[in-house]
């Protein structure tokens, strides 16, 4: 593991209320630069919920996140994206009526115009190998490819904090394993939180993991050492 | 739709409004292009709600307020100022001015589509009953009396700008409209081919992703509805030329209704749609004025409910892919909005 | 002191008038998630029913309280089996295909009845508090009101019938799942909204005259006032009719009955703007 960075991203006593129902119970978090964390937890343990409080699609009950030093917390999604934050949501969102290509230039187009963006656009295509798929709209293509899209839209973007929502759902093994290798080359030049459940994909992965459970962080510890620990164990089989 | 049919298409399409602006006066008598350039200003009308509607995703009930607003602005500032070139651009721009800001409460409110219909409906409403009740003569604005339900029946007309004494004609005022119309068709044209028209689609396909991917949809909202806005002011500006009289009944339900008919009749997400809608759902009002059995609004109302069960994408689309079925799989069309919870 | 009582009596008459326009709607919207725009016109065919009974010869009250909900909601059973049915779920297009209906209704009855004024008189006389005269009429939709409300909030929440409604507007799967239709229960309540209409329609009838369209008088305000209540039937109607109705009486006592209406439309814009799922969707968000 290399040596990492000053923290990057961080909440303070996070709280996030539904009703009666605390989804996100007073967590502090904290991620440091060029980090790969997996936040990982059963269904309903919240993790979700945390991911939204950060990509500001919900506006947390209480509490503090800090964005490279910056309170977010409240801001609309656009502004958090526009510090440099490239956000990938659970199922696949796209611009269904349009092309791949139109995907990554509406990408693109944040920071670039004319014809560097379509030299970037044609970059990342063949990058992300969608050559034979740029005319063709997104509506029309299979899930994994979406998935594909979409992660190459995040990338498009320039980010240096990524944020994934369950990356590898719904995908075929040889998929999932093309993902991981995607996203470690993406961890080497920006920060990543990844949520998911699917413990393959975080065996896979191999790095610093979160658990939640119950709305608050359960352990916080190398893959390893949380896939050996009785109390995850007891939450992910006795659940 | 290939990037070379869609060129061809635009190159017919400019090639026809020249040929009408053009030849039509050669070939009609007077009354026949007065009433056409009626057609071609609620043509221009039905473009504004068919941008804000079939590009921006936003369902306008009130598209009228604009229109009601450039007229009677127009009325007013010409009275005043006793030429036209001023009061017609104010026309344009009270208009669209208005639509920024009651877009901005809108969507900076973050008001659901199901409310937003509402909140328009009202708006036009507030309009309506205000326009309605300044008949008293202390509704005044400078020299121009508002009339309330009589309206302003006279005012001076478009002339040649910077000479008061040139009134255009008629037949001048024909060549103006369906210039304005083309000049607006394909501005609007342009303005979808841009970074911003792109976004505004992004937009209207998927709001949450737009907003993830760093751009502010309130912000691009807001300002295709002040587009949509001033296009429609433009509309109204136009239509108080074309008979000299203004009246709260264009800010009427029955008028946005009427609006909202041409373009799903028309056919959404397309900016020729509007425009067939609009003359075909005129013709057929003129048609029908003709006699006396059946009732204008009994149609349009069958027309209206037959098209949001029957044909909810409208003529255009319809028609369009009927030409290009062989050759490609269509595109898909924009669906009216989300569906509010 | 008469005058705060003839204050008082016209203030819940516009409360009660607004509550009894907006019934109908309030069922549908609040039932089923439906936007009736034709709503102004459900009341307005309830008016006409109404005055044609009596023109026919058939009692005032029968006329106005039985006729017109039967007529209004037989119109209201087939409007739903000929084009709602197909839109659930589809509130914008909901809205689009009865505002057309709106429009159809408007110009069938003008052609069946021509673009004249229409009226039957009050069948009740004032009376007069002090140097005031009260409208005896008014007392009558006061209490018919109150009475219409009262029954809706009974049937809601004492019955099987609101229990199984309540039910299907909870989760549709979930009714079906115990045994009833929830294409039924739509069906019913969609009729049984548009027979509420027609009541309303037919006790409102005496006191204006009647055109075809009549019903853009009633939309906008029962819109309003629904929306503006929120989901909740009974809760959210009286909340904003008693706001609203207060509101636009004593404006309009204050000034001219068109400062009362845009006091309305004004308050229902930054009451939406501010509580944008109405007042039900924020406070008493428990209630039917």
């Amino acid at each position: 593991m290399a040596v990492k960075g000053a923290v990057v991203l961080e909440t303070r006593a996070l709280s996030m209320r539904f009703g009666g129902v605390v989804a996100v119970d007073n967590v502090d978090f904290e991620l440091r630069e060029g980090e790969l964390r997996c936040l990982i937890g059963p269904n309903g343990a919240g993790k979700s919920t945390f991911f939204k409080c950060l990509t500001g699609q919900l506006t947390p009950s209480a509490g503090e996140v800090l964005i490279a030093d910056k309170p977010v917390a409240g801001l609309p999604p656009c502004r958090i994206a526009d510090a440099g934050i490239g956000v990938k949501t659970q199922t696949p969102s796209l611009f269904n009526g349009l092309t791949v290509r139109e995907h990554l230039a509406l990408a693109v187009e944040r920071h670039h115009r004319g014809a560097e963006a379509a030299a970037r656009v044609t970059e990342l295509t063949e990058r992300f190998a969608l050559g034979d798929l740029s005319a063709r709209i997104v509506g029309e293509l299979a899930h994994g490819q979406r998935q594909q899209v979409e992660i190459a839209m995040v990338v498009a973007a320039d980010p240096w904090l990524v944020l994934l929502d369950e990356p590898a759902a719904g995908m075929t093994h040889d998929e999932v394993e093309r993902m991981v290798v995607l996203i470690r080359e993406i961890n080497r030049h920006t920060t990543m939180i990844i949520v998911e459940h699917d413990m393959q994909f975080i065996r896979m992965i191999g790095d610093q993991v979160t658990v939640f459970h119950q709305g608050a962080i359960l352990i916080e510890d190398h893959v390893d050492v949380v896939l050996s620990d009785a109390r995850v164990r007891e939450v992910y089989l006795g659940a | 739709m290939a990037p070379s049919d869609r060129r061809n298409r635009h190159i017919l399409v400019a090639a026809l409004g020249m040929l009408i602006l053009v030849g039509l006066p050669l070939v009609v008598d007077l009354i026949t292009l007065l009433e056409v350039s009626i057609y071609i200003v609620y043509a221009i009308l039905a473009l504004s709600l068919g941008f804000i509607w079939g590009y921006g995703g936003i369902l306008c009930f009130g598209q009228a307020a604009f229109f009601g607003l450039g007229a009677y602005t127009y009325a007013v500032a010409a009275i005043n100022v006793g030429e036209s070139t001023g009061p017609f651009l104010l026309a344009i721009v009270l208009p669209g001015a208005f639509a920024f800001l009651l877009g901005a409460m809108m969507f900076y409110g973050r008001i659901s589509d199901v409310y937003m219909g509402v909140m328009t409906l009202v708006v036009t409403l507030i309009l309506f009953k205000f326009i309605n009740s300044t008949a008293n003569e202390t509704w005044v604005v400078g020299t121009a009396r508002l009339g309330g339900f009589n309206g302003i029946p006279s005012f001076p007309t478009l002339n040649i700008p910077g000479d008061p004494g040139a009134v255009l004609d008629p037949e001048q005022f024909f060549y103006v409209a369906m210039a304005f119309l083309i000049g607006v068709y394909f501005l609007l044209h342009w303005l979808m081919t841009t970074h911003f028209g792109r976004v505004v689609v992004a937009i209207r396909e998927n709001e949450t992703r737009a907003e993830l991917l760093g751009y502010d949809v309130r912000l691009y909202k807001t300002a295709v509805f002040a587009i949509g806005g001033a296009v429609g002011g433009l509309a109204g500006a136009l239509f108080a030329n074309w008979g000299n009289f203004v009246s709260p009944g264009l800010f009427g339900l029955a008028q946005s209704a009427t609006i909202i008919i041409w373009v799903i009749v028309g056919g959404l997400g397309t900016l020729l749609g509007p425009v067939i809608g609009a003359v075909l759902i005129q013709y057929i009002t003129t048609l029908l004025g003709q006699q006396g059995v059946i009732n204008n609004a009994f149609v349009l109302g069958a027309i209206l409910v037959l098209f949001v069960l029957l044909l909810p994408k409208g003529l255009a689309p319809a028609i369009m892919q009927i030409v290009t079925r062989r050759r490609r799989p269509v595109r898909s069309k924009p669906q009216r909005g989300g569906h509010g919870s | 002191m008469d005058f705060v009582s003839v204050v008082i009596i016209e203030v819940l008459y516009a409360i009660a008038s607004l509550a009894l326009i907006s019934a109908g709607l309030a069922v549908v919207f609040g039932m089923m998630r439906v936007i009736n725009l034709a709503h102004g016109e459900f009341l307005m065919i309830g008016g006409y029913a109404a005055i044609v009974s009596v023109q026919a010869g058939i009692n005032i009250y029968i006329a106005m309280l039985v006729v017109a909900p039967l007529v209004v909601g037989l119109l209201g059973l087939i409007v739903e089996r000929c084009v709602i049915q197909f839109l659930y779920g589809r509130m914008l297009d909901t809205m689009l295909a009865t505002w057309g209906l709106s429009l159809l209704l408007t110009g069938a009855v003008t052609m069946i009845f021509g673009n004249t004024t229409t009226g039957i008189s009050t069948p009740i006389g004032g009376f007069s508090i002090g140097a005031y005269q009260v409208s005896g009429y008014n007392i009558f939709i006061l209490v018919a009101g109150a009475a219409l409300m009262a029954a809706i909030f009974l049937v809601l929440k004492t019955t099987r019938l609101g229990l199984v409604a309540r039910g299907a507007m909870q989760s549709a799967e979930m009714t079906s799942g115990l045994g009833h239709n929830p294409k039924r229960i739509y069906m019913a309540t969609f009729t049984i909204g548009a027979a509420l209409s027609g009541l309303a329609g037919g006790i409102l009838a005496p006191l204006t005259g009647l055109t075809p369209t009549s019903g853009g008088l009633y939309v906008a305000k029962a819109f309003i006032t629904v929306i503006s209540g929120g989901a909740a039937v009974v809760t959210g109607t009286l909340s904003s009719a008693g706001l609203f109705g207060a509101l636009t009486q004593l404006t309009m006592l204050a000034s001219t009955p068109v400062w009362g209406d845009v006091a309305m439309l004004f308050a229902a814009i930054v009451l939406l703007r501010l509580l944008p799922r109405g007042i039900t969707g924020r406070f008493f968000t428990r209630q039917v």
